[in-house]
Order: structure tokens, then sequence, then C-alpha cells
């Protein structure tokens, strides 16, 4: 038995405000847990944002078609992390794989996700870069590296313009799969909560939609973001067209995501059922600041603002650059916010709809604030090692930087 | 071409959309018959049952402390296979519960007791469920509903991620700080697999407390469930608890 814990949850006891059931004390899912959704939420978003330019064809996207893709790789690589470090028996996280049950949503987000990884995403990355994949083995001068692109080859080594024109028919193809597998992947995320009808903050079948526009909302933010970083570190002339076009689909999925959420809270408040009065408790009290403040005004209604602006005023590049990097930064948080507002917020009122419980996260234990931060940063070390190993730069940039 | 793939296709809707009008006004729906479904305790031998009589309860708590040293449930203030809940209602309309250490310490006089209206204890567990959504949503199997109607967790399968805390209603499950895994209510699976009683049913003092088969007509549990007005908790959740209330305030949840 881990006594810190269970120290913590004795004081936790003294902190308790209403009736709540016993068991209802512990925080069952951790910050964790939060960040689950988030990391799979830039996922979708960064695809969508690939598809973009693939599917609906919005050339100005060019420049971070393929980035795009190497970001949503990265952060879904490290999406089931969190969930299996959270379990109390990791070892027997297989499970899910093996003996699934097939009501549960969290199983069938198993294979969901493996269809996703094995063969729309990493897929798509191959078709796309295979190309370059056989010239660079061929013209690689570091030998491991060398080896590491021949095999990646698969033994493949055909790029007549013939076989070229069938990834490209191909990679076409996996992107209108891709982008429904995207929306679903994360879509079910937001179904593991909205499917919990037990719990009046997360049963909603708008849950899966606002989880899916938020993503986009973040994914797009994301990408943006690295891609001006990225621009910075190999000093090259960020593309305006481009990063323009970004600002607006950022805005149009804050909107929608935006607006859903105001939905789903105006329905709350006017069906007004049994549980509206721990639920308005909650948002006034326990998430005012990360709710009200972080997630609505800074996350949502700022970055709006900031976007509206940009839409609509004649500026300098200098403050477009400014003002994008900046709604992308705090659409970041606010979505994080709301990741956290969903989660622990669900998780803070008892099921007697009679008290809160609180929740005090642990800094270095294994579901603790650090292990969180890791797992974060984590995708952005993956990112940098794809970037380096595939980059996804155009040829001309690339002979600029160097 | 085009024409006739067309045409096809508007005959072939017309045509289904005929035989299901048709199937409609032939044999026309009837709720009742929708609607009814055989408990299972008709067609399974045992099947278990278990009630509470709120108005025989006294909050003695003899049944929380037998379940946790039956069960070997830690002695936390936080971790329950069942617990009593004390409702205090006033003339104001105020509602006061509490449950110090799950009825264990015992219950405080209340405060300004002139303004009370009414005041009863309420014990909860696991509720059995016909319809569980903690067995819906674990995603290995490792809860499940056994034939005679328990609903279990298989601890060397458990994985841990605790879903199935989150989606019962009753908040009747923990998360098990020794083993790991998701614990609760097992009916006391081992002991009444061996004709014993449950370890609650069998110290409560008052008989507020009952369990049996449900399977057979004859027994103490179907004549209850035949005879008295009985309520579940939450019923708009569609878990269809086992464990059924008799005497139970509007004020319980
Ligand atoms: S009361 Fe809770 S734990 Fe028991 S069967 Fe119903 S849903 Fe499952
Ligand atoms: S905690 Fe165990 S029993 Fe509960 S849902 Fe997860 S695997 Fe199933």
């Amino acid at each position: 038995m881990d006594l810190a814990y269970i120290e913590t949850l004795r004081e936790a006891l003294h902190k308790v405000s209403g009736y709540i059931y016993p068991n209802d004390l512990e925080l069952q899912w951790s910050v964790l847990i939060v960040l689950y959704p988030y990391i799979t939420g830039l996922v979708a978003g960064a695809f969508v944002l690939a598809s973009l330019e693939r599917v609906f064809d919005v050339k100005v996207l060019k420049p971070t078609y393929r980035l795009s893709l190497l970001v949503a790789l990265a952060f879904l690589l490290v999406a089931p992390l969190p969930l299996n470090v959270h379990l109390g028996h990791p070892e027997r996280g297989i499970e899910i794989f093996l003996t699934p049950h097939t009501s549960s949503a969290m199983a069938m987000f198993g294979f969901v996700y493996l269809w996703y990884l094995m063969v729309v995403l990493l897929m798509e990355v191959w078709l796309d870069y295979r190309r370059e994949i056989v010239e660079w083995s061929r013209s690689e001068t570091f030998w491991p590296k060398r080896v590491f692109y021949k095999v990646l080859t698969l033994g493949v080594d055909n790029i007549s313009p013939r076989s070229l024109e069938i990834d490209d028919k191909l990679g076409r193809i996996l992107t209108v799969v891709g982008l429904p597998s995207a929306l679903l992947l994360h879509g079910y995320v937001g179904f593991i909560f909205g499917s919990i009808k037990a719990n009046p903050w997360w049963s909603t079948p708008l849950m899966p939609v606002i989880f899916i526009f938020s993503a986009m909302a973040s994914g797009i933010a994301g990408v943006m973001l690295i891609y001006m970083f990225m621009c910075w570190v190999r000093k090259v002339r960020i593309d305006m067209p481009c990063l323009d076009t970004i600002g607006k689909f950022l805005l149009t999925a804050i909107i929608v995501a935006f607006s859903l959420e105001m939905l789903e809270m105006l329905q709350t408040v006017y069906e007004a059922e049994e549980h509206f009065d721990i639920i308005s408790l909650l948002v006034e009290g326990k998430l005012f600041v990360s709710m009200i403040l972080v997630q609505i005004v800074m996350g949502s209604l700022t970055p709006i603002a900031l976007l509206g602006v940009l839409q609509l005023a004649e500026l300098r590049e200098k403050t477009r650059k400014f003002i994008c990097a900046l709604s992308g930064v705090l659409a970041l948080i606010g979505i994080l916010a709301m990741r956290w507002n969903v989660v622990i917020g669900g998780q803070f009122f008892s099921k007697s709809l009679r008290g809160f419980t609180t929740y005090k996260m642990e800094f270095a234990g294994r579901e603790g604030l650090l292990s969180a931060i890791i797992l974060g940063l984590l995708p952005l070390a993956i990112l940098a090692v794809l970037l380096y190993l595939l980059p996804p730069w155009p040829k001309e940039d690339q002979a600029k930087a160097s | 071409m085009k024409n006739f793939s067309r045409k096809q296709f508007l005959k072939t809707a017309a045509g289904a959309a005929l035989v299901m009008a048709a199937r409609a006004f032939s044999t026309p729906l009837s709720a009742a018959e929708k609607f009814f479904r055989e408990p299972p305790w008709k067609r399974k031998k045992p099947y278990w049952g278990y009630a509470v009589d709120v108005t025989k309860c006294i909050g003695c708590a003899r049944c929380v402390d037998a379940c946790k040293t039956e069960n070997d449930v830690p002695r936390e203030a936080f971790y329950f296979r069942t617990w009593v809940e004390r409702y205090i209602l006033r003339r104001s309309g105020e509602v006061n519960v509490d449950s110090p250490n799950g009825g264990l310490d015992g219950y405080l006089p209340p405060s300004d007791p002139g303004t009370v209206t009414k005041s009863f204890f309420v014990p909860k567990m696991c509720n059995h469920c016909e319809n569980p959504p903690c067995v819906q949503v674990c995603p290995v199997g490792a809860t499940f509903k056994t034939e005679d109607g328990v609903i279990l967790v298989d601890r060397k399968y458990c994985i841990g991620c605790r879903y199935c805390i989150q989606a019962c209603p009753y908040g009747s499950r923990f998360f098990h700080p020794v083993l790991h895994v998701a614990d609760k209510c097992t009916l006391c699976y081992h002991r009444i697999k061996k004709g014993l009683k449950t370890a609650c049913v069998e110290v409560c003092p008052t008989g507020a407390r009952m369990f049996g088969d449900l399977s057979d007509p004859k027994s103490a549990i179907s004549k209850f469930y035949e005879t008295e007005t009985l309520q579940v908790l939450k019923a708009n959740m569609g878990a269809e608890p086992k464990l059924v209330y008799k005497g139970l305030d509007k004020e319980v949840r």
C-alpha cells in the first residue's frame, strides 16, 4: 500500500464539502488522463490540417503538409502511453488487444488506434516519402543513416514516374480514408467520456463532436507554432499566405468548438435536470479559473478576437505573425484547460450529486505532474528525431537553409 | 443507362416502402408486448436478489464492520463495499446527509433537533444491476455477471483502468490500494455458494437487510419482491438494480 498516497486521501477527507459517497473521495483518473485526450486531439488536428492540402486541395498549405503528418505521427506514438502508465497493472494492458470486450468504448479505442497508426498514418508517411527515402538510401554518406533508409525502402526502390504516380494516387486515397479515421480516433476519445451515463458532466452526445473540433483547433495551432518555430531555427522566411490560411482555419475551428461548448452549456442550464445544482456550483467554484477564465475567456474568446482582427484589418507582416503565434499559444492552453475541466472537473463532484471531493496533484509519483510533463514533451523529442531523419521541407528550402 | 438505373432505384425504394407500410398495418406494434421482458430468475436457478427495508435500519453499521472483516476491505474511510447513509430532512426543506466513516464512527445527534421533520438510514452497496454499466465498459471483461446474477471482478485479470468505477452510478466501487484492481461487493460469493448468508445480512440485528434466491417462489425475498412496494436507486440510469428498497424517500440518491 502506498502510504504517502493514503495519507493524501486522509487529508482530502477534511476538505470534502457536502456529502459524497465514501468511495468517491479518491479521484480515479489523474492528470495523465487529461493528457491522453489532449495528445490524441493534437494528432487528429494535425492530420486534418494535412488533409486540407491533400484532399481539399488547399495548395497554399503545402509548406506544412509533411510537417503536419510528422507531428501527427510523433504525438500518435505517445498517445497510449499516459493511459498505460495510469493502469493499476500496466503489464496486463496488452489484454485490451488480446481479449477485448466488444461493448467497451475503451477496448475499441485500441483498434481504432492501431488502424489509424498502422494503416493510415505510417502508410501515408511512407508513401509520401518513398521517393526521397530511395534517393537518400543511395546518396546518404553517413552509413548508419544510409542503412536506416535502405531498411525504410522496404526493398522497393522503383521510383519511375509511373510508380510515383501510383504512390500519389494511393496517398490520396489514404488521406481520404484517413480523414474520417482521424475524426473517428478522436471522436472515440470523446465517446469514452460521453458514453458514461453515470456522470452528468460527461454524458452528452455532443462530447465527441466537441472533442473533434477542439482537437482540430489544437492540432492546427500546434502545427502552426511548430512551423513558425522551425522557420526561425532554420532561418528561412515564413510563408505568409500559408500562415494566414492556417490562421483562418484555426479561427474556424475555435469558433465551431466554442459554439458547441456553449450550446452544451445552454442546454444544461435550460433543462436544469437533477444534476443542475451541483454542476452550477462546480462551474462557479472549483472550475471558475480553469473553465471561465482560462478555457473560455483566455483560450477561446481572446484568440477568436485576435484572429478575427487579422481577417478584418490589413496588418503588417510582423504583427500578423505575432497575432498568429499568440492565438496559437492561447488556444493550446485553452484546450488543455478544457481537457482538464472535462476529465478532472467531472470527478470533483460525487455521484451523490450532493458534494465535492478534492484533487491534489502529486509531483513526482507515477501519476504526478512530472510524469505528465515528461509525457507531454516526449512527442516533441520524437518529432525532433523524425524531422532529422525525414526532413519535411521542400527542396529549394533545404538548399537555401544549407 | 443513367435514367434506367434511377428508375430502378425509385422502383426498389417504392417497393421497400410498400412492404414496410404493409407490415406496419398487418402487425401493429404492441408496446406492452414489446416492453415485457421476462426476469432472468424465471429461467435460471438460483438467481440472487437483495432487499433493504429502510424503515427497519437503525444505523448501527454492524453490516459495514462485518463486511470489512469478512472481505478484508481496507479499513480506511474511503474504501467501502457497503456503507450506511443517514438522512436528516428539515422543515425548511434542507437535507443533510452523512455517513461518518461509512457509519462505523457513529452519527452525531442532529443540530437543532426542533427543525427536523424526519430522519432515516439508508444502507448502500453494489446493486448487482441486471444491466450493469460497469460490466459494459470494462475493456477486458474482467468485470462480469455470473450465471446466478452476481457482478464480480476477476482480480487476476483486471488491468486497473478504473473505467468501471467511473461507470457505476452508485459509487459502489473503489480501487483496491494493495491489489491495484477494481473492488466491490461480491455478495459474499464465497459464502452464498456454500449456502451461507452474506456477512451483512447475517449480522443485521433488525432484519433490514434481506437476501435470497429470486428463482424460488417460496423464498422470503421472492415474497418481498412480490408483495411490497419497492423502489430502486436512480432508476433513470436503466441499470436495473436487483437491490430493491422498501420505504425509500424521494431525497435519497
Ligand atoms: S451498482 Fe455499480 S458496481 Fe454494482 S452492478 Fe451496478 S453498476 Fe456495477
Ligand atoms: S478497472 Fe478492472 S474491472 Fe474495472 S473496467 Fe478496468 S479492467 Fe475492468
